[in-house]
């Protein structure tokens, strides 16, 4: 498979500075008219949160919400919100990248301070919301940790590395799957599919028993709860490459949503598209491998339990496999992590786990 | 073995009993003589109607290393002076003076004065000094001992002077022993709430260190000064009329409830008598020991008799105490409230309150209360007196109140009789009728503050409403402008001024 770059990456560049200075353009024309600067956004409140069949994910309703500064509590969120417009205009024009610390600590030099991180993280949805873009495009990423290994190369689009290639298989630890990586264009793969794991140490094991090179495939760690750049990463490896989505996760309800997410998203992110990979399927660890497999395994806590109850009322979950599992884990009680296999030997979960998980789902 | 008994004076008495006078130990005694004098000064002053001058010194003598420090204090004021032939006795006899009339006087014994004298007597041996001029030709000086067993003056020298100037006054100048420095918290406090209750006096004390603190008048305006009065029948016991019979020359009994008691009518006195069952025709002075009895109880039972007069009290009205306040405390707020005249048992009795907020009053913690019964301020005890229980029974939050704010309160009693809980005169006895004056004219002067308090802040919140405004609609203008790429920021004065409500 051979495929061109797009430059997507300096697509959504320019249509986040289009944005961004069409939101200037509106609040300094209601200034210029001397009426108080407002905006208008689609609520983020859980009364407007809905399951979307149809795009198979959470959206977000009709309802929306009004911020004016006439409004003495909404004028300094709002003023925040616009400053945050500005900052991310800057990091677009100089074509930097930050992190929602760097926004925290930021907002301090032009006096709009923060209270704390979860307000400063806040007005960054807000943006996203009333944007229609993610942060990642206009720059602004989280922490990273998860990373990928495979062959697949890439094109950079990043100051300083524009049209410089990778070959994704050249480190054996993986690569970072940081901003960098997110804006590169695809340039050919031989992959036919995506696996995408929960846990390091499993990682690294596929990596030495080249899975890769077995099953054809790219390795992907989540590192927990993948995130948000991540989602967007194995959303463009299966719309982009067309390459289907394997998810492996312990065996145990957080696991079970690690793999949901990835396929359906979460609500937080009902205001942005792009996240979700609805085709890709979520292989194991389930509740019947642990009894199929005979797999050592811990009780379920009251935590892990009321979890389960909890997803069982989720729209997400609606379809047979998941309400067979979490029945499943309800009533053996149990739970197993990735790595419980390794009790029929390091290989085991490799060379007979994999390849009968992946048959099941084809 | 055979018991012996002995008459003892009431000098002697109080040389026995000075713990109950106030001379416990040689602190309480240091502050106590400051006390009397001072009153006894402001006393002087009042009567004659010229606002007080008073002058206190107290400095420390060399005792040659003995035990205990021994103090001279010095009084001198500018009052109606004591007229010569009563200067012995007034500051050589316990329990001799001017006060026994009923009218509101700071002192009511004509105990302090020469308890303190007699105090400094006991304790260093050395005699008082005395000048006093009732303005006339001659100024009169005297140094006097008490002879405690016979409660009679001892004259050790006297001498008089022309007084060209016909200065009027009184100096009083004798020796203690005592603690001044423990003592000079309490003294500095006294003297500045005595400024707060008289703030056409002029106070000039010099510490033994030789610090000038100087109390100065900000009016001359003087309350008016009291009228004496005759008791009211609600307020008297057999003694009294008892003696009031061996003196009157009334014949019949109707003259004699007319002119001996106030507040009674020939309407009154006949209505009484006949529910008395005492002849209108009886002689007084013949009355029977158990028919005064009667007279006494039938006294407090009768209900038609009209409440006493207050003209005998001397308030000190709400321009004067709000003038005392402003200069001691210098408060942002003040409200002061003067409740009509009331009575406890047969006793009139005037409530002042005042208020005060903001300015040098501290943020305590809690309340600060300044108390004071016929312009003496309290300054011992307060957990027991009234006007502390009542401020506490307050739910202080109804008034906007809270703890951390800078708040005083001042009750001030007038009465011909305090109803002090002790000899030593520190607190006053929670009489129901006093309390229920004290709460409502404290509640009175709390809705002012409230009003005071909601005011601020609503006017708070609105600078704080501003201040927002002008904070962020600046930001905003600038970060659009870069946004939208234009060179000049929007003109944001006219929204700015939109938001301002009072100007």
């Amino acid at each position: 498979m051979n495929k061109k770059p797009k430059n997507l990456a300096a697509e959504k560049r320019k249509e986040a500075l289009k944005r961004l200075k069409k939101l200037g353009v509106r609040l300094y024309g209601q200034m210029e008219k001397s009426t108080f600067p407002w905006i208008k956004m689609p609520s983020r409140s859980t009364q407007n949160i809905f399951y979307s069949p149809e795009v198979r994910q959470y959206v977000l309703g009709d309802k929306m919400v009004r911020r004016s500064s006439r409004n003495i509590r909404h004028i300094r969120p709002l003023t925040q919100l616009i400053w945050a417009a500005y900052f991310a205009r800057d990091l677009a024009q100089q074509r930097k990248t930050s992190t929602l610390r760097d926004v925290y600590y930021s907002a301090q030099a032009y006096e709009v301070p923060f209270k704390d991180q979860p307000e400063s993280n806040s007005i960054i949805t807000d943006l996203e919301t009333v944007m229609g873009l993610s942060r990642e495009d206009f720059k602004v990423f989280p922490e990273e940790r998860s990373a990928i290994f495979g062959d697949l190369t890439i094109e950079y689009t990043v100051p300083g590395y524009e049209g410089k290639r990778l070959n994704l298989m050249s480190h054996p630890d993986g690569m970072m799957i940081g901003p960098a990586l997110t804006s590169a264009e695809f340039v050919k793969t031989s992959a036919d599919m995506v696996i995408a794991i929960e846990k390091g140490g499993l990682f690294t094991r596929f990596i030495e028993e080249t899975v890769h090179k077995k099953y054809n495939a790219l390795l992907v760690l989540t590192a927990g709860q993948a995130p948000r750049a991540t989602r967007h990463f194995i959303h463009r490896l299966n719309r982009e490459l067309d390459l289907p989505v394997h998810i492996f996760t312990d065996g145990d309800p957080w696991g079970m949503h690690i793999a949901m997410v990835i396929i359906s998203g979460s609500a937080n992110a009902a205001h942005l598209r792009e996240l979700t990979t609805p085709d890709a399927t979520w292989n194991g660890v389930w509740a019947t491998d642990i009894v199929d497999y005979d797999l050592p395994s811990d009780a379920l806590t009251e935590v892990d339990i009321k979890r389960l109850h909890d997803l069982r009322k989720d729209q997400r979950y609606e379809g047979d496999l998941w309400r067979r599992e979490i029945k499943k884990f309800l009533e053996i009680k149990k739970k197993a992590e990735q790595e419980a296999f390794s009790r029929y030997g390091l290989t085991y979960i490799v060379d007979e786990y994999l390849p009968a998980k992946l048959e099941m789902t084809d | 073995m055979v018991e012996t008994f002995e008459q003892i004076s009431p000098a002697d008495f109080f040389y026995r009993n000075r713990d109950i006078a106030g001379f416990t130990n040689p602190t309480r005694a240091i502050f106590s003589s400051v006390r009397e004098l001072v009153e006894n000064a402001l006393d002087a002053s009042d009567l004659h109607g010229v606002p007080p001058e008073v002058y206190l010194r107290i400095s420390q003598e060399d005792n040659g290393g003995e035990e205990g420090e021994v103090y001279i204090l010095r009084v001198e004021d500018n009052g109606s002076g004591i007229p010569a032939r009563h200067i012995p006795s007034a500051f050589g006899q316990v329990l001799f003076g001017s006060k026994y009339k009923l009218r509101q006087a700071r002192g009511t014994f004509g105990l302090g004065g020469t308890m303190a004298i007699l105090y400094g007597q006991i304790t260093t041996h050395k005699p008082v000094y005395v000048a006093s001029s009732t303005g006339t030709s001659r100024t009169y000086e005297y140094k006097l001992m008490i002879d405690i067993q016979r409660n009679r003056p001892i004259i050790l020298d006297r001498k008089a002077h022309v007084n060209k100037t016909r200065w009027h006054g009184t100096v009083v100048e004798f020796r203690l022993e005592g603690d001044y420095f423990r003592a000079m918290p309490k003294i500095l406090e006294y003297l500045k709430q005595t400024a707060v209750v008289t703030p056409y006096a002029n106070i000039t004390f010099v510490d033994p260190k030789g610090r000038l603190y100087r109390f100065n008048r900000v009016t001359t305006d003087m309350p008016p000064p009291p009228e004496e009065t005759f008791p009211h029948p609600y307020g008297v016991d057999v003694e009294t009329i008892q003696r009031l019979t061996k003196i009157t020359d009334c014949r019949n009994m109707l003259d004699f409830m007319q002119k001996h008691f106030q507040r009674v009518s020939e309407r009154i006195a006949h209505g009484f008598l006949e529910n008395a069952g005492i002849g209108k025709k009886k002689n007084p002075k013949k009355l029977k020991p158990q028919e005064v009895v009667r007279l006494v109880r039938k006294m407090k039972e009768f209900k038609d008799f009209l409440p006493p007069r207050a003209r005998c009290l001397s308030p000190l009205g709400k321009d004067l105490l709000k003038a005392g306040i402003l200069k001691e405390l210098k408060p942002d707020f003040i409200a002061v409230c003067r409740r009509k005249p009331s009575a406890y048992s047969g006793h009139p009795f005037i409530v002042e309150t005042a208020i005060a907020y903001g300015g040098d009053i501290p943020k305590a913690g809690d309340i600060v209360v300044h108390r004071f019964a016929n312009r003496i301020p309290l300054l011992y005890d307060e957990a027991s007196d009234v006007t502390v229980r009542v401020i506490k029974s307050i739910n202080w939050r109804t008034y906007k109140v809270s703890p951390d704010m800078p708040i005083a309160i001042l009750v001030h009693l007038c009465s011909t009789k305090v109803p002090y809980k002790t000899v030593g005169k520190e607190f006053i006895a929670d009489r129901p009728e006093v309390r229920r004056e004290i709460l409502n004219g404290i509640r009175e002067v709390a809705r002012r503050l409230r009003r005071f308090l909601t005011r601020k802040e609503h006017v708070e919140r609105e600078r704080r409403r501003l201040s927002v405004f002008s904070k962020y609609l600046p930001k905003i203008a600038e970060f659009s402008t870069e946004l939208a790429g234009k060179k000049q920021p929007p003109d944001i004065e006219k929204l700015l001024k939109s938001v301002r409500r009072f100007e």
